[in-house]
């Protein structure tokens, strides 16, 4: 069932052993952001905003400060403001200005769950009497919601006096249109010339949410001496670090930042929001402080992903030659600027060889909790309207929509609409391997309807370090840096295996905090197992190089006269054989001799992260009286690099799927016309439960990334790109009826079948 | 004023005190650091916080700790025996059907209530068993392969 | 907030009865602890009524099932005479939540806790149960569908319990079932949901049905132009036709974050007729 499609010979990468982490996790030992617990701690509390947009007149804590029990409160006038500059956080930018109104209102709260005031108690049940007791007086302000109305010339406005960025000259009056970007290659209009058919749709697309089933939680302890401590579940502790330091004006070294085990994040983790609260708290009361979202807090204050208007217009030839696509991507960014609109632009038609591309985006204000990023961030939406229209081209044109893919396919030299040039990429063999699979030839059933699409993701690399220590048994200890968020431990152990040709339980990989090894970048972009691995095998290759020194030191021999080979230290030249071959193990035991501790360490800035193609088929079957799918069968085909790991490999593809099948049929924030969110709750925001799917059929595609020494690419994130056009256009064969918006529930199906009857 | 519970956890006899607000979920967590069982949402709608309960697989978040007095809870902790893990920890981590693991012990506390009463479940039937043991991570199938192969060694065992 | 746990339905009735503020009955807790962690409901006092026997029993009675309000839908579907002579009932006792949630959600409080939504509460009403209620002023016995009569309102006086709920004895040749349409596979409510019951006599003709809806107006109905259509009839699609479009008549439901109106309309008609052939099925069958 599970296919490999090419694989070079290793002796670790490319097998399954059961991750490091794997018996914590299985016995409840495992330690996630709310397990942690310190001696003396407070509970911490947040006061959130009952209006989606209103001026703060006042707020009066006297009351909750004078329980019994309640230790502390802030507000906004315990955060320093912070002037206008955008720093790299995640896959995105953030401004500390919207940064510390993010974490705690300002001048105005701009959406329902905003945070007003904490407080700090000696237990749950006073912390919430405390809430209760806070006055916030408030002057409500009229509301937008929807990404379409905020761009109106007469929408309410979210941040005042906000001009829009990149449009010329700028415009003299203030909106909700952060930012327009713009990706042109080619002439647009000279393609759609060359076209015989050209089709233009637009699409909508709701807010979901990553959906992370633990919800966000911290410990936070300051000392007497300004030093502190915090505990938290983030998918990058030097990024809540620098964040928090900044928001409460503190030197980096004072703060250590551990990361628990983390209990999903799929980027929505990459965002500080109690921790600056808990360290607050903390700082007044020199009590340690714990702090836990509800999920209903999760769901109103913590990032989903942009809800988005998409238009697209696309040319082809008779014979399936794409001439032009043109795109224009409406994404709401909730209520700062910093929608993932730039790399959605990016992504649109990136799985294309096209002469003529352009791309439009606005970012766009709405009094909504603020987008953070979501499993390649902007890509699912772009992809999802490009895809559909690609189907629909195949369609018109009676063509096997493989073949029109293969046609215009992404290949090596291909240059991108956003800028770059293509090095090896797998969509074409991920196309063939579609083509080839068992599932594309498989029969449908009465009410079935089978979809495929192709999506892409960049994937990144960035900052790095690992370090690996030789202990004095010969065995190893592997600190990393970028959160362990689904087997990382696991895939830099077998590449540090690989590399020393040692066991891989001779590597014991861990988790380190930020005041124990150099700087990380999040766990994002698909970069953790590139990059992390990549340091991984520069701190074993230094290693190597330690232990030959040592060696050479032992036989008097020059460094340059001793060879690694096969996992042994050989005197090599001249002297080859006159000394007995060392092992690390060897090395291990004298290393106190020759010289000290053996550590090497990667300290890098990854380069070379390859994108990732994957195409994926759905079988969807409708109910025809009600209008509900089911997915019947699903076919996950990616382009891995090398799998190192593939059992974890093969979970992210159907991770990711499982994802795009709930954007695709259920999940989406709604709103009441009072502008707050009514599904807060898994009970109706409605994500896929173990009966809703069919076993979800992964082929792992291995086109090795020349830039990685064994081959990776990145994986995480495609794999949540072509869900919503492959269900789409399975729903579109299903029912006979091409729908233009998300998600494909019910209600709206039997709509659209009905309509299509009458018509 | 406090309840006094006395209740049997893991085969322990165990004793706490708890507000009436204060749930099962709450007591295991915070008076009895049995911090394995995990709360995803506190409205029944995850089931990361799993047990049995008088061996009746329930929601932790939905019991109050005070109606827990006297009767016999079992959490993820009391899984294993000894060095040896429960057939289904095993397979779980074979089959890699865990990714964060934030879930895994709801799973894996709800799975061995079903192969108890069915120890040889249909692929359907183990689904419909989990479907209030919500993952973000797996998309199911290798959990329910896990749990399949479970039961198949458990039955042959 | 205070906890107690009488042994006795008196005892229960009393301290609900005097108790001056907000007091509220715990069985199964699915719905009430949600209500209290989400300040919906602060109670003052909670009464626990699973210490009392009655409650958590089921009995053969006069030829039908007493059944306990606090017995939960695991302890339904284990029940293997009750399962056989009521699967429609029990089926959708089990609908409600997960399995887990299934380890506690009990019938009186899933009538109780007032939501028309509730998917027993169709099934019950097409069964024609009928509760027994025990308050200060003793013992009484009220339809299940005269019990709720609006989003959170129910016919109890302050102090009443629902005690148990009494499923009349069984005609031969009786069938019932319960379906309802949700978006997913599990773990929703209800959009819409409908119970039926029929009898057939020895050639196959209904004699008797009701028919029970849910989610589609402001309380669970009971549809007696649906369950008209039926009797007399052979079950036929003409027949299934008129019927759904009673139910379909019957709908009086809103527009919400889980549906809408002509949704919901829509698909009664539709469940109503699937929902009739099962029972039909178990009927001739029985």
């Amino acid at each position: 069932m599970q296919e490999r499609v090419k694989s070079p010979k290793f002796d670790v990468v490319g097998t399954r052993p059961v991750r490091p982490d794997g018996a914590d996790k299985v016995t409840g030992r495992a330690k996630y952001g709310a397990d942690h617990n310190v001696a003396g701690q407070l509970v911490g509390k947040v006061l959130r905003s009952p209006h989606p947009h209103a001026r703060i007149k006042s707020i009066d804590t006297s009351a909750a400060l004078a329980m019994t029990g309640v230790k502390a409160v802030v507000t906004r006038d315990d955060f320093k403001d912070q002037s206008s500059e955008f720093v790299p956080a995640g896959e995105m930018l953030v401004n500390y200005r919207d940064v510390v109104r993010n974490v705690m209102a300002r001048e105005k709260v701009l959406f329902e769950g905003h945070p007003v005031a904490a407080v700090a108690a000696t237990s749950e049940s006073v912390a919430r009497a405390a809430l209760r007791a806070i006055k916030v007086e408030y002057e409500i302000l009229p509301h937008v919601i929807d990404v379409v109305e905020a761009m109106k010339p007469d929408a309410p406005i979210v941040e005042d006096g906000m001009i829009t960025v990149g449009v010329t000259p700028p415009p003299t009056k203030p909106s909700n249109v952060a930012k327009r970007v713009e990706f042109v290659l080619g002439d647009i209009e000279k393609g759609f010339k060359e076209a015989d058919l050209v089709i233009e749709r637009e699409f909508n697309t709701k807010p979901v949410h990553q959906g992370y089933i633990e919800p966000h939680a911290c410990v936070a302890s300051v000392s007497e001496d300004g030093t502190a401590e915090l505990w938290t579940t983030t998918q990058g502790h030097w990024i809540a670090r620098a964040h928090c330091a900044r928001l409460l004006g503190w030197d980096m070294t004072k703060l250590r930042v551990t990361s628990s085990e983390i209990g999903g994040g799929f980027g929505g983790k990459t965002v500080v929001y109690l921790e600056p609260l808990a360290l607050a708290l903390s700082a007044k009361t020199h009590r340690p402080v714990k702090m836990a979202m509800t999920r209903e807090e999760v769901f109103k204050a913590s990032g989903p992903t942009s809800g988005a208007n998409v238009w697209v217009k696309m040319g082809v030839k008779k014979d399936g030659t794409i001439t032009a696509g043109e795109a224009v991507l409406k994404y709401q960014a909730g209520c700062f600027q910093g929608s993932p609109v730039q790399p959605g632009c990016m992504c649109a038609f990136a799985p294309y060889d096209l002469a003529n591309v352009k791309v439009v985006g606005f970012d766009v204000l709405s009094n909504r909790p603020k987008v953070a990023a979501y499993r390649a961030p902007g890509g699912p939406i772009s992809e999802y309207a490009v895809e559909s229209v690609v189907d629909e081209i195949a369609e018109k044109l009676g063509m096997c929509p493989i073949e029109l893919r293969l046609k215009n396919a992404a290949k090596e030299g291909t240059k991108a609409a956003y800028g770059p040039k293509f090095g090896p990429v797998g969509m074409v063999e991920c196309l063939e391997a579609a083509k080839g699979s068992p599932h594309w030839k498989a029969p449908l059933g009465k009410n079935q309807g089978r979809g495929i699409a192709a999506g892409f993701w960049f994937n990144i690399g960035g900052e790095t370090t690992v370090n690996l220590q030789l202990n004095e048994d010969g065995t190893l200890t592997l600190m990393a840096g970028t959160p362990d968020i689904g087997g990382l431990r696991a895939s830099l152990a077998m590449m540090a295996a690989e590399e020393l040709k040692i066991p891989y339980e001779k590597v014991r990989p861990i988790i380190a905090d930020t005041s124990s090894l150099g700087y990380n970048f999040v766990t994002g972009g698909s970069r953790s197992t590139f990059s992390s691995g990549l340091a991984t095998v520069e701190a074993a290759r230094s290693i190597i190089k330690q232990a030959c020194g040592r060696a050479a030191k032992l036989w008097e021999i020059p460094e340059d006269a001793v060879t690694w080979e096969s996992g042994e230290i050989k005197p090599a030249g001249d002297n080859a054989g006159k000394f007995k071959p060392m092992t690390l193990t060897d090395i291990a035991k004298v290393a106190g001799k020759t010289g000290g501790s053996i550590v090497g360490v990667g300290a890098i800035s990854a380069q070379g992260a390859a994108p990732s193609f994957g195409v994926h088929i759905a079988d969807s079957e409708v109910d025809p009286d009600t209008g509900k799918l089911t997915i019947t069968r699903y076919t996950v085909i990616q382009d891995a690099g090398i799998a190192i790991h593939p059992a974890y490999v093969e979970g992210q593809y159907q991770g990711g799927a499982a994802q795009g099948i709930g954007w695709a049929l259920n999940e989406e924030y709604i709103y009441g016309d009072d502008g707050k969110l009514q599904n807060a709750g898994f009970l109706d925001y409605r994500i896929p439960v173990a009966s809703d799917l069919p076993m979800i059929e992964t082929i792992i595609v291995e086109v090795p990334n020349p830039r990685h020494p064994y081959g990776v690419r990145g994986i995480g994130e495609t794999a949540i790109v072509p869900p919503m056009a492959a269900i789409n256009a399975s729903a579109a064969r299903a029912t006979g009826v091409r729908m233009f918006e998300l998600p494909l529930s019910p209600p709206k199906v039997l709509k659209a079948m009905k309509a299509a009857k009458k018509a | 004023m406090k309840h006094h519970v006395t209740t049997t956890v893991n085969g322990d006899e165990v004793e706490f005190l708890c507000e009436t607000e204060q749930t099962l979920l709450d007591c295991l967590r915070d008076e009895l650091e049995l911090t394995g069982t995990k709360e995803g949402c506190g409205s029944g709608d995850c089931g990361a916080c799993s047990v049995l309960l008088d061996g009746r697989l329930v929601c932790s978040c939905l019991v109050l700790g005070v109606e827990t007095n006297g009767k016999k809870i079992e959490t993820i902790e009391g899984m294993a025996t000894g060095d040896k893990l429960h057939p289904l920890q095993r397979k779980f981590l074979e089959h890699a059907a865990l990714q964060c693991g934030i879930c895994t012990p709801g799973v894996l506390v709800a799975a061995k209530s079903l192969l108890e009463k069915n120890p040889n479940p249909t692929e359907t039937e183990v689904r419909y068993w989990l479907a209030g043991n919500l993952c973000r991570c797996t998309g199911y199938d290798k959990i329910i392969r896990a749990v399949m192969d479970a039961a198949a060694e458990m039955r042959g065992a | 907030m205070r906890y107690e746990s009488p042994d006795t339905l008196e005892a229960a009735a009393k301290l609900l009865a005097s108790e001056s503020g907000e007091a509220r009955i715990l069985a199964g807790g699915t719905d009430l602890l949600v209500q209290i962690r989400a300040e919906v409901l602060s109670p003052a006092l909670v009464v626990d009524i699973k210490k009392v026997a009655e409650t958590r029993a089921i009995k053969e009675e006069a030829g039908g099932f007493r059944i306990g309000a606090a017995v939960t839908g695991a302890e339904l579907k284990e029940h293997s005479a009750l399962k056989k002579v009521w699967p429609g009932l029990v089926e959708a006792a089990n609908l409600i939540g997960s399995t887990q949630v299934q380890g506690r959600a009990s019938l009186g409080g899933n009538l109780c806790n007032g939501s028309p939504a509730a998917d027993s509460v169709p099934a019950m009403i097409a069964a024609g149960a009928i509760a027994s209620i025990v308050g200060p002023n003793g013992r009484r016995d009220l339809k299940v569908e005269d019990i709720m009569l609006a989003p959170r309102k129910l016919a109890l006086q302050k102090g009443e319990i629902i005690a148990s709920f009494l499923l009349p004895k069984r005609a031969p040749h009786s069938g019932d079932a319960y379906l309802r349409f949700i978006p997913r596979t599990e773990m929703d409510i209800a959009v819409v949901g409908c119970g039926v019951s029929l009898t057939l006599d020895g050639s196959g003709t209904c004699t008797a049905a009701r028919v029970g809806l849910g989610a589609v107006a402001a309380r669970p109905l009971l549809v007696e132009d649906a369950a008209k259509a039926l009797v007399g009839t052979k079950v036929d699609d003409a027949a299934l036709e008129k019927m759904a479009a009673a139910a379909r008549a019957a709908c009086k439901p809103i527009d919400d974050k889980r549906g809408t109106i002509e949704f919901r309309t829509d698909v009664a008609g539709v469940l109503a007729k699937r929902t009739a052939l099962i029972a039909l099925e178990r009927a001739r069958k029985a």
